[in-house]
């Protein structure tokens, strides 16, 4: 099998769906002449030509709003914005109107976007390209909000979300893009873009993560197991909305504690989330409290090196957490 | 290949003694800008900064020609191309530098870099790395300083790219019908990183017409000739100050390098680049100064050292500050 790094996948996945089906087409600033400014759409305007591979204007909003308006009529549109937090201006095109489409619509319309949006930090990218906006999609019903961490699901999942009907927020983080490698078939398949995934079974007590976090978490299982004998379970949330309950209970289920490891700041995030599902659902399987790592509560993200590092969540962090909380 | 500006002829309007002076500060400023720059990217590559850096080389004759005309109540808004207005604002050369650090001697206490430099005494409010988001800021700045009388102006720096987002056009609009003491100053440096003006506007490269369907009075200048931009801003200033609302210029220029550090700049043509590398300001204004003998080639050598030894001096102070403290971190997130 080929390996891959999460860009690589990212352009596999994207170039085989254009060359399947013509109704699918790329637009946003730079994604043509330049390849896109993380080279996701590197060769595609040489292949598919400037009617597919469309560079706009610097807005937007009118990115997002007319591949909405293109996919309600019948195309298959990929919205790059360049980072995620350029994503603001289109805010009203996604939560107030994609999101919408079906349900206002009474099931007669939908609205198969792919918005794919770069983000997160650790890239000294500082306040403005640094950050990691999920919650405010995964938030809105009506849009399916992934969050890949590894070229397999990259892929797979780029590929659902190009085969589904429904609008999909498609986060990759930047800084998995050229550091993380990894096994992808040449050929299409689909993974769920609605399913967990355990990527490290355990026994002690279960991570949930995602994107960057899921490669720390890993790290720090790691760590804990070859230095203090801990088991613990890695799930992969993959889907920030839906999220798949199934899979975090039956996880805490098994090992009865649970960890939450975040890029985000904490307050009303998809930890939250996460650790209010776990106390509706099987508090009375729980051994400790649920325990999160994220970030503090400022604005995110300091420029200098020494505070990023201070402020991100890092493998020696989440390996104290587990340490900790493997210790109750 | 784009050679539009090229038709306006350098205006130096030259009344002897006392343009010496401003001649030589004009330049100074100019060298003081280029050497920071090139000091910036030397300093990156050694990765005492990281992240994402924008250099201002090639566009030295706006920043300088643009503050001569502002007063100490007027207000700066830039995006984040901002060390070049910064500087020529006249903030301080170290604690510019060391925010590029990332060190507690920072104008921001390295919170910012390179995109977000700020001087609240200085009435420079920031360098923005949302392309448009400064600009109904902008205009809100002087909607206050027309409420409060103070007979300041604001003045908003933007490029080419940021023309296309709507809220430029809700800007201008609103900035119109309240007659808001605010210059538009358009930095059309041809490209939005990799994407050529000409490909994504309606009109055109030109955008200064636009601003005559919002009833702005707009003019079209050198943005390579620092007395053209010297001029235009002297004039529209005055207007603005006058109470006649907005006003709006466009300076036609180019950045020498790529948009930030990742840009090798691919997709501009040789003939193209060197065409504009022929405009530099920091060759054309020398010579003139020289042909007309406005300054010795003393003179200028000695305004190009200071320069080389300021920012010299600044990256020292950088290299020499502490970073910031850890607990840092957690200050000036409420009031
Ligand atoms: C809202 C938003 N979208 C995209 C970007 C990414 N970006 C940064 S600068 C830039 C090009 C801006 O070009 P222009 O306004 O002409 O300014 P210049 O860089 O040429 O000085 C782009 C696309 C951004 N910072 N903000
Ligand atoms: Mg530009």
């Amino acid at each position: 099998m080929p390996t891959m790094t999460v860009i690589e996948a990212v352009r596999d996945a994207m170039r085989g769906e254009m060359r399947r089906d013509p109704r699918i087409f790329i637009m946003g600033e730079d994604v043509g002449a330049r390849g896109g400014v993380f080279l996701a759409s590197e060769g595609f305007l040489q292949e598919f030509g400037e009617s597919r591979v469309i560079d706009t204007p610097l807005a937007e909003s009118s990115i997002v709003g007319i591949a909405l308006g293109a996919a309600v009529n019948g195309m298959r549109p990929i919205a790059e914005i360049q980072f995620a937090d350029f994503v603001w201006p289109a805010i009203n095109q996604l939560v107030g109107e994609a999101a919408r489409v079906r349900y206002g619509t009474g099931g007669r319309k939908t609205a198969p976007i792919v918005v794919r949006i770069p983000y997160g930090g650790g890239v000294r990218g500082g306040l403005y390209h640094s950050q990691s906006p999920e919650v405010i999609f995964a938030h809105t019903p009506g849009l399916r909000v992934v969050a890949p961490a590894t070229p397999y699901d990259a892929k797979g999942m780029l590929i659902s979300a190009l085969r589904g009907d429904d609008p999909v927020v498609f986060f990759e983080h930047k800084r998995t893009y050229r550091l993380v490698r990894g096994e992808v078939p040449a050929d299409a398949y689909m993974e769920p873009c609605d399913k967990a995934e355990v990527k490290r079974p355990g026994t002690d007590l279960s991570i949930f993560a995602y994107g960057l976090m899921l490669h720390y978490a890993l790290e720090a299982a790691r760590l804990v197991h070859e230095q203090d004998g801990i088991s613990a379970e890695v799930v992969d949330l993959r889907s920030l909305r839906p999220l798949d309950t199934e899979t975090i209970l039956d996880s805490v289920r098994r090992t009865s504690k649970a960890l939450v490891v975040q890029e985000d700041t904490p307050a009303v995030s998809v930890g939250s989330e996460v650790a209010a599902v776990i106390a509706e659902h099987v508090f009375f399987d729980l051994d400790a409290p649920v325990m999160r790592v994220a970030p503090p509560e400022i604005p995110p993200m300091p420029f200098s090196p020494l505070q990023e590092a201070a402020f991100m969540p890092s493998p020696e962090k989440i390996a104290a957490a587990i340490r900790e909380l493997a210790a109750i | 290949m784009n050679t539009r500006a090229a038709k306006a002829k350098p205006k130096a309007h030259v009344n002897g003694a006392n343009d010496k002076q401003e001649f030589l500060e004009l330049y100074r400023q100019m060298c003081l800008i280029r050497q920071f720059e090139e000091a910036c990217g030397e300093q990156y590559s050694r990765g005492n900064i990281r992240g994402f850096l924008h250099l201002y080389i090639g566009q030295e004759a706006i920043a300088a020609g643009v503050m001569r005309s502002l007063r100490a109540e007027d207000y700066v808004v830039t995006h984040y191309r901002d060390h070049g207005h910064a500087l020529a604002r006249g903030l301080d050369t170290n604690r510019v530098m060391a925010e590029l650090f990332g060190r507690a001697t920072g104008l921001s206490k390295g919170k910012g870099g390179s995109m977000h430099i700020f001087d609240a005494a200085k009435g420079f409010m920031g360098g923005h790395a949302i392309v448009g988001g400064q600009l109904p800021l902008a205009a809100g700045l002087a909607l206050a300083c027309q409420y409060k009388g103070t007979g300041g102006i604001a003045v908003v720096f933007f490029g080419d790219g940021a023309v296309n987002q709507g809220v430029f056009h809700e800007t201008m609009n609103l900035a119109a019908i309240w007659d808001l003491p605010l210059l538009f100053f358009l930095e059309n440096n041809l490209y939005g990183m990799g994407t050529a003006a000409e490909r994504t506007r309606a009109g055109g490269v030109d955008i200064y017409p636009i601003a005559g369907s919002y009833g702005i009075e707009a003019a079209m200048i050198d943005g390579m000739d620092v007395l053209a931009v010297r001029e235009a801003t002297g004039e529209a200033v005055k207007k603005i100050r006058a109470g006649e609302g907005p006003k709006f210029i466009e300076a036609k220029t180019y950045r020498f390098h790529g948009h930030s550090m990742a840009d090798p700049a691919r997709y501009r043509d040789h003939a193209e680049l060197d065409y504009w590398l022929s405009r530099d300001p920091l060759k054309s204004f020398p010579k003139m100064m020289l042909d007309r003998e406005l300054a010795t080639a003393e003179e200028l050598a000695v305004v190009r050292k200071s320069a080389d030894d300021e920012v010299a001096s600044a990256v020292k102070f950088s290299l020499e500050s502490p970073p910031p403290a850890k607990s840092e971190l957690f200050t000036d997130v409420y009031a």
